[in-house]
């Protein structure tokens, strides 16, 4: 299968790490002189780059960036350019109270149409190929992100955004769609629909599918291949980091190439912090290499997986991280949204300036993901008439949907019933059958 | 081919290289740009060995030469063609480019052939074979000087500043000279004040601020780069930040 930047892609590992050593100095001497929080930190712990990043292995005195710093330095404080030469700014999906706000310039952006069509190649994307996308076009990189990725490889685009099932499934027809590239849940519920329909997959022309967007399992991607008679790649992908073009599979389909000449990745043991052995299961933390506009030193993703040390039979030298197996922070991803279960309390407790006692429930109804928000019944949230009660309970689905952009199904349920560890509500449980 | 890792070097006081890492791969050119005193110079005469490192690693082809001998460097393959050409103006310009083989000098008939490819390259100096390199032209004796450095084999040509002191027109012509031999397969460090015509010709090139890498990327990526536009090509000097 084609590779589309041989040169690159398969490196010898000397070359890289001279690459990677020359680019996080020149990154880590831009951000000391551009970005005055890290200038700050580097400050405080006295970090100067000149003299104390040598070797790669020196990256890891430094200190991590979580996104609570991003989202503080809301909404150009992390910049490391003038806003005029920043030519795209999108913006993560997430509960934080600011939302985490990334820019690009024209070289980013080159960088990363380049990234995607990298991962494209991998998942069997040409020139000769309709590519359907199906992740949302906005403030998110989803949409944006694969579909200049697609244009660069040459492929025809259909930027036809999430959502409207039927239409999709129409223009997947009559348009003679080659590639899907969406959620891996959203590739099911069009399956569904199919069936539905009517719809027979195998007189499509669709024969790869793009997966991203959230943490998946390997059954889902069994499911989604018989069912739509194509191959199914898994893709890795993080706004504060780039977006779409991170990480992604080749048809082999075992593990995600890293585009480590391009982004410095580590395993660390969530806890402490401490970078752990390769092989071993840990925190995903990023830093970018070549990024201009909003470089990150040592990004806490968040993402659970591990680095796969063996060679690829693809020929890509890039090492390989595994499928993320989940989150390490209390970040849950429900229908590709990211929510922290404690802000949606946030909101609760404005209604009636009262903190139920709640927890948030993810369900699967098909293929499609919901939540559910159970609170415990007190006098405080209870009324004898129908009406008020509902009225409260429509408040409160309407007041979290704005917050985190999914509408809940909100149940009241008796006091004392919900699941408790060692005496506190677990805020989240997942009913999700995996 | 040529690796440099985090090289510091002292001019007495003055820390001129802070922590530069970069690498020359093979049949490549990279092109260094920078102001004058980001240490483009010295980061030529540390890889040559004219100014030892006081930390860091370069590596030619895999071995340390950070502490060898400027001879025992040249002898390793690195030619420079030096800032200002420093051509031995008082011998002819045929001795001028024996002595670029005085490595090969027990084999006069490799000095001898490969004499003969250079006065073809540069028919000029086949004419003034006889002079004294002193009444050479400013280009005529770039020419000489690149050829000189021809004449030891070398593995990596350095060159430091090749358009010095010329007239556009010469320097259109020695950057030629510069792509011919590129598109021969050789590999050149090309340090250079004229960024625009060394980004066009380089493959890869990194930029020097006050003795650090601010910037790597392709030749054609730095061309259009905004911030290189701005410090090195003479467009747009407002500095404003708004953000």
């Amino acid at each position: 299968m084609p590779i589309w930047e041989p040169k690159k892609e398969c490196m010898s590992e000397d070359e890289l790490r001279q690459l990677q050593l020359e680019r996080l100095q020149a990154t880590v001497n831009r951000v000391y002189r551009n970005v005055s929080f890290y200038r700050r930190r580097f400050k405080e712990m006295d970090f100067r780059p000149e003299d104390d990043l040598t070797e790669l292995r020196d990256l890891e005195r430094l200190p991590f960036t979580t996104s609570q710093d991003v989202s503080d330095s809301y909404p150009y404080e992390m910049f490391a350019v003038p806003l005029r030469e920043v030519v795209r700014v999108h913006s993560s999906s997430g509960t934080m109270s600011n939302p985490r706000v990334v820019g690009y310039t024209r070289e980013d952006l080159r960088t990363w149409s380049g990234l995607v069509a990298r991962i494209l190649t991998a998942g069997g994307v040409t020139q000769d190929d309709v590519i359907q996308v199906t992740f949302v076009y906005g403030l998110l990189t989803g949409g944006l992100g694969i579909h200049y990725g697609a244009e660069r490889i040459g492929a025809s685009v259909l930027p036809t955004s999430v959502g409207r099932t039927e239409r999709q499934i129409k223009i997947m027809q009559d348009f003679r769609t080659t590639v899907l590239a969406s959620t891996p849940s959203y590739a099911l519920v069009m399956a569904d629909r199919m069936d539905e329909m009517g719809v027979d997959p195998k007189r499509l022309s669709l024969k790869y599918c793009i997966c991203a967007g959230e943490p998946w399992l390997e059954s889902m991607r069994r499911e989604i291949e018989s069912r739509l008679f194509v191959k199914v790649t898994d893709n890795y992908g993080i706004s504060e980091i780039m977006g779409p073009g991170v990480a992604g599979e080749c048809l082999e389909q075992h593990g995600m190439h890293l585009q480590e000449d391009h982004f410095l990745g580590e395993i660390v043991d969530p806890a402490t912090g401490v970078v752990l052995p390769p092989g071993e299961e840990g925190e995903l933390v990023i830093t970018t290499l070549t990024k201009e506009a909003f470089p990150m030193i040592r990004y806490r993703t968040g993402d659970l997986c591990r680095f796969i040390p063996e060679p690829c039979a693809c020929g890509r030298t890039l090492r390989r991280i595994s499928r993320i197996r989940g989150r390490c922070d209390d970040v849950v991803v429900i229908k590709g949204t990211n929510i922290i279960p404690e802000r949606v309390g946030d909101v609760l407790e404005t209604i009636k300036g009262e903190r139920p006692v709640y927890q948030l429930v993810a369900t699967r109804r098909g293929h499609r993901d919901e939540l559910e928000i159970w609170i415990e019944v007190t006098e405080h949230f209870f009324y004898d008439k129908m009406r008020e009660q509902k009225a409260l309970l429509d408040t409160m689905r309407q007041k979290v949907a704005n917050f985190i952009g999914i509408s809940p199904r909100i149940r009241l349920v008796e006091q004392g019933s919900l699941e408790r560890v060692h005496g506190r509500v677990k805020l989240f449980v997942d009913r999700r059958e995996h | 081919m040529l690796t440099v890792k985090s090289i510091h070097t002292y001019y007495g006081n003055i820390h001129a290289l802070k922590g530069v890492s970069l690498h020359v791969g093979e049949g490549e050119v990279v092109t260094l740009i920078g102001a004058n005193g980001a240490g483009k110079s010295t980061l030529v005469n540390t890889v040559c060995g004219l100014v030892k490192p006081a930390k860091g690693v370069i590596e030619l082809e895999g071995e340390a030469i950070h502490a060898h001998a400027t001879e025992d460097i040249v002898r390793r393959g690195i030619a420079l063609v030096p800032e200002g050409r420093q051509i031995f103006s008082t011998l002819t310009v045929q001795a001028n480019l024996e002595m670029g083989a005085f490595l090969h000098r027990r084999n006069g008939r490799q000095v001898r052939e490969d004499m003969e490819r250079m006065l073809e390259r540069f028919p000029i100096l086949r004419q003034r074979s006889h002079q004294l390199a002193g009444t050479l032209s400013g280009g005529e004796q770039q020419m000489l000087a690149i050829s000189r450095a021809l004449m030891s084999r070398p593995r990596l040509l350095v060159l430091d500043e090749p358009s010095m002191g010329l007239a556009p027109l010469v320097t259109k012509e020695i950057f030629n000279i510069i792509d011919e031999l590129h598109r021969e397969g050789r590999t050149i460090l090309l340090i250079e004040q004229n960024a625009r015509a060394a980004l066009q010709i380089a493959d890869r090139g990194y930029v020097l601020e006050t003795g650090k890498v601010v910037l790597e990327g392709e030749g054609a990526m730095l061309l259009e780069h905004r911030e290189v536009k701005r410090a090195y090509l003479g467009k747009g000097a407002r500095d404003i930040w708004e953000a």
